[in-house]
């Protein structure tokens, strides 16, 4: 059963890194990158069962918040073209 | 199964550094970059190397996304033509490349118990290293004890740089802040 959902989930990366890779908009990308995050933490989760190790569950958490931090970067450099955006200094 | 998925990540792998290599946008490249380190995360969490998957995610997809989106707010989005031929820098890459594929044909076997880096010194840290040091973990009791001198070295490293980051971004402010009220009072 975990051999069948890891291969699922080995198809959808493809599809993601597909979709990542040929864009066309850097929206395509960034919602691309970030379903490829989230299938890593499912990778995981599903390849610590699979060998009888379900301790490497709790890395999936980090993973999960690694993920947030770089697309929320992406999104924030786009929709402001800076990091360190302030919206004080607009006024 | 294992090799399956090794397999499978190992394709992707590939195919996303010939898009990085092959794609115009600066953004693009970001966002692929940060999709090539949660694969090679995940190729390293199917070697069975969790702790080095974490710090490739966490380093490769986390703080690399954000410094290199911060590089790209410093340069510009036009590319100068290059100065230099092309065949050179491909002939250099494919020799360089060659030489490290060749390197590893003498590496003994992957997983093998008999390698050499398994034979000099682990097997004394295995044995004694809850006797010498207390530690149940032997990770850190190399770390922390059996290379106590390397790591405060590193750290010091680090704390060095950090102190020279911050005293370059401090300057950076004030002197933007010196323009700032410089350019109030013109008005």
């Amino acid at each position: 059963m975990f051999a069948g959902a890891a291969a699922a989930i080995l198809v959808a990366l493809a599809l993601a890194v597909l979709r990542a890779i040929k864009g066309p908009t850097v929206f395509d990308r960034a919602l691309a990158g970030n379903t490829v995050g989230s299938l890593a933490i499912l990778l995981l989760a599903v390849f610590g069962f699979l060998t009888g190790r379900p301790e490497f569950l709790d890395i999936g958490i980090t993973y999960g918040l690694l993920n947030l931090i770089g697309t929320l970067a992406v999104l924030k450099f786009f929709r402001h073209g800076d990091l360190a955006y302030d919206p004080e200094e607009e006024r | 199964m294992e090799s399956l998925i090794n397999m499978v990540l190992l394709t992707l792998l590939a195919a996303t550094t010939i898009a990085i290599v092959g794609q115009r946008s600066l953004l693009g490249v970001v966002i692929l970059a940060s999709v090539y380190s949660f694969l090679m995360a995940s190729v390293m969490i199917v070697l069975d190397a969790v702790d080095v998957a974490m710090t490739e995610a966490s380093v490769g997809a986390a703080i690399s996304t954000v410094l290199l989106l911060g590089a790209l707010h410093l340069t510009k989005t036009r590319e100068e033509a290059p100065r230099h031929g092309r065949l050179l820098p491909l002939l250099l890459c494919a020799a360089v490349g060659a030489m490290l594929v060749w390197g590893t044909l003498v590496l003994p076997p992957f997983g093998t118990p008999d390698a050499v880096i398994h034979q000099h010194v682990v097997p004394r840290y295995i044995n004694e290293t809850v006797r010498e040091t207390g530690s149940p973990n032997i990770v850190t009791a190399v770390l922390a004890d059996y290379r106590g001198f390397d790591t405060l070295g590193e750290t010091t490293v680090i704390f060095i740089a950090g102190i020279g980051v911050m005293l370059l971004l401090g300057g950076l402010r004030r002197r933007d802040r010196a323009q700032d009220s410089a350019a109030e009072d013109q008005r």
